[in-house]
């Protein structure tokens, strides 16, 4: 399939393992930020193929595993009452909340829907004028654009059935959350990049800068991950840090201005909670008060619920890259991808189901 | 439990379920869920012999002559969708468990329970495709019941099929029979079924030409069962949850290692591309008219070349082999070159953020 294969040949592949092979010389310890990347090397092997003095640690990209749990509760209080049609993409709906999980509100009468697009909750709205119509707004930079459209589309048309529960949250603030870290180990980044492609990567120099870390915008295919471990490693072997492109097939410098503009039309910074990490200030998205009549929060009177962690879960310091998530007393044990306690054992991008599910257990 | 209430002396046991208080989608999923239904609930309370071989079908010791009798119930939304509809593939449903047992079909009954408010015309398309899938297939339907449920309570049309076929002599097939060394084969290109479905499903229609292949496997399988016989050891129709599924539950039974590869694989292009969008996995979608074929070594080539001379399975391979290593578990070789394991699912396959 062109555009998919030329990224997984294997004789490529071993090129760059080769390269990342004659270029090491001593241990370094690498972040890839996006759960789509963490999916990528657990699934083809890559973490396997590295040389031993290379450590990928798995960052906190993967919008379902840091979305609060309190936010998940919020969801299934509104997901639950009659007048409800919750629109979800497909993974959040087996993120445990404190009580249950969507799934379960939809297994006992809750009209909970699974959509592809913010776009089509807005045509569930039109079509379903008597029923309220709510779009759990979940994602980094990437899916803001697009739920930025929805809310604007949804005041075009005047509709007063339309609301979203926003949880945005964006990359950087995250980053210099890990840098700034006392108990940080991250030498090098791998940025998200589908991210980058929206927002572009100025943003990410002054943070290259200020802590010293080489960070090489990436790709999600097999080779882009291969090449971008390469680069990162090629500049923390001549002390260089800066930031690189490798994934120009689709990145500029820029980014996508008018995706960057819709967003923020819609959107504010605001601060915001990470499922097991905590605060991060400046780290979210919300909407912005000329919009404020679409916050599903308001709408329900939701804002006030409140909620505690599981204290066996280690969901932040695997987000951090402090521990990996066979570490974990409850991995494989009490917590599966049946029965998961955190977030990172429910989304296919989430740290510990990729462990799960692709058998790395030691 | 509830705590409060007293506690009843009773001879029924416990509900053996504890995990989820109430059914969800994925306890009919085919993957983990389901197996859990399976092991937990409905094995020790109908427990039997023949039931426990898990087989698609059971296979029935009746004076001399062996029996596979099988069932199996579809409950497909939309009834109607690209390659075929809920009536063809109830009917191809039941002939291949059967012919996934080593059988020959013979008999077919067909239970239909219809909602209130169904158009008559949408019931005599459904019908009309049960009897031309059946008369192709040459296997008649000789009993049925009609049941009518109030509107809202149903998707239209539920049907339920039961088959009855006749095992020839010699033939073993079991998943039971795995053995190292031996080598897994599969009639064609994967996922088509399940996303010819999900591309006219509501709130997820995209473009596309895919058609289901459903369709009744008995005649390739009579095939391969000539030429191959008693070394013909797994039949399996890899349906819902996929090949992986399917595999996991063989190399489970078998207590083998089973190891693929994923080049080897076939898979269309707008499947694949489908799938990639979608963020679904095709090892797990749904597949009608596939079935893996595990067989010993020496008879491989004889198979997949009398596989690949029959019209369903133009496109068949050799895509994997039965292992030492790791029993129980499926292992893949990434097109790369890396190692991973292939899971059973678990719970429906969502589709991802992003």
């Amino acid at each position: 399939m062109r555009f998919i294969d030329e990224y997984r040949s294997q004789a490529e592949a071993q090129k760059f393992v080769q390269a990342i092979f004659q270029s090491v010389t001593r241990p370094w310890t690498i972040m890839e930020i996006c759960g789509g990347q963490t999916h990528t090397l657990i699934k083809s092997g890559i973490d396997q193929m590295l040389p031993p003095e290379v450590t990928l640690i798995h960052g906190p990209g993967c919008p379902v595993c840091v979305t609060p749990l309190e936010l998940i509760d919020k969801a299934i209080a509104i997901a639950r009452r009659p007048e409800v049609i919750f629109t979800s993409f497909g993974d959040m709906l087996r993120v445990p909340g404190s009580e249950a999980d969507l799934l379960s509100v939809k297994a006992q009468g809750g009209d909970v829907r699974i959509v592809y697009s913010s776009l089509d909750a807005v045509k569930l709205a039109q079509k379903h004028p008597d029923r309220q119509v709510v779009f759990f707004a979940v994602g980094f930079e990437t899916t803001a654009p697009g739920n930025a459209m929805a809310v604007w589309q949804a005041q075009q048309l005047d509709l007063a059935n339309f609301s979203i529960l926003c949880s945005h949250v964006l990359v950087p603030p995250a980053i210099e959350a890990i840098l700034g870290s006392p108990d940080n180990r991250v030498q090098g980044f791998l940025a998200a990049g589908h991210v980058c492609t929206v927002m572009g990567y100025q943003e990410y120099e002054p943070i290259a800068e200020r802590y010293r870390v080489p960070i090489v915008v990436t790709g999600f295919e097999p080779l882009d991950l291969l090449q971008g471990i390469y680069m990162t490693i090629n500049a923390l072997e001549t002390g260089r840090w800066e930031v690189e492109n490798q994934y120009t097939r689709s990145v500029s410098r820029e980014g996508n201005l008018s995706a960057q503009h819709l967003a923020a039309q819609v959107f504010q910074v605001c601060d915001r909670q990470w499922r097991g990490i905590g605060l991060i200030p400046g780290s979210g998205y919300g909407l912005r008060p000329e919009f404020a009549a679409f916050d599903a929060e308001r709408r329900f009177d939701v804002g006030s619920l409140t909620a505690q962690e599981s204290s066996l879960c280690i969901a932040g310091q695997i987000l951090q890259g402090l521990k990996k998530p066979h570490q974990c007393s409850a991995f494989g044990t009490r917590c599966t991808p049946e029965r998961p306690l955190g977030a990172p054992m429910v989304s296919a991008e989430g740290a510990c189901a990729a462990y799960y599910r692709y058998g790395r257990k030691e | 439990m509830n705590q409060d209430s007293p506690v009843d002396f009773s001879l029924q046991c416990p509900i053996p379920i504890s995990d989820y208080p109430t059914v969800l989608l994925a306890h009919g999923g085919g993957g983990r869920l389901t197996q859990m239904l399976i092991e937990r609930m409905f094995l020790p309370a109908f427990d039997n012999p023949v039931l426990e071989n898990l087989h698609d079908g059971a296979v029935l010791d009746v004076e001399g002559a062996r029996l596979a009798f099988s069932t199996d119930s579809f409950v497909i939304s939309p009834l109607f969708f690209p390659g075929g509809d809920i009536g063809s593939l109830a009917v191809h449903g039941t002939l291949n468990d059967l012919a996934m047992c080593g059988a020959r079909p013979l008999y077919l009954s067909a239970g239909l329970i219809l909602e209130e408010g169904l158009p008559m015309e949408d019931l005599w398309r459904v019908v009309q495709s049960m009897q031309g899938a059946a008369r192709r297939a040459g296997v008649p339907i000789v009993t049925g019941d009609t049941k009518v449920v109030d509107r809202g309570k149903g998707d239209g049309v539920f049907i339920n099929t039961t088959g009855l076929g006749l095992i020839p002599p010699g033939i073993h097939v079991s998943p039971r029979r795995a053995r190292p060394g031996d080598v897994v084969l599969i009639n064609g290109a994967i996922a088509v079924h399940g996303m010819a479905v999900m591309s006219v499903r509501e709130g997820l229609e995209f473009e596309t030409a895919l058609e289901s292949d459903s369709a009744s496997l008995h005649d390739l399988v009579a095939r391969v069962l000539d030429i191959a016989g008693e070394q013909v050891h797994v039949l399996r129709d890899p349906t819902r949850g996929g090949v992986a599924s399917a595999l996991n539950e063989i190399a489970a039974q078998a207590q083998a290692g089973i190891l693929l590869g994923e080049a080897t694989i076939p898979i269309w292009e707008e499947v694949r591309g489908a799938c990639e969008i979608l963020g679904l996995d095709p090892l797990y979608v749904a597949n009608e008219g596939k079935c893996l074929v595990i067989v010993a070594q020496e008879a491989a080539e004889a198979v997949l070349a009398v596989m690949r001379d029959h019209p369903l399975g133009q496109e068949a391979a050799i895509i994997g082999e039965i292992v030492e290593d790791h029993p129980g578990r499926v292992f893949m070789r990434s097109r790369i070159g890396g190692m991973r394991v292939v899971d059973m699912l678990s719970g429906e396959q969502l589709p991802r953020i992003c």
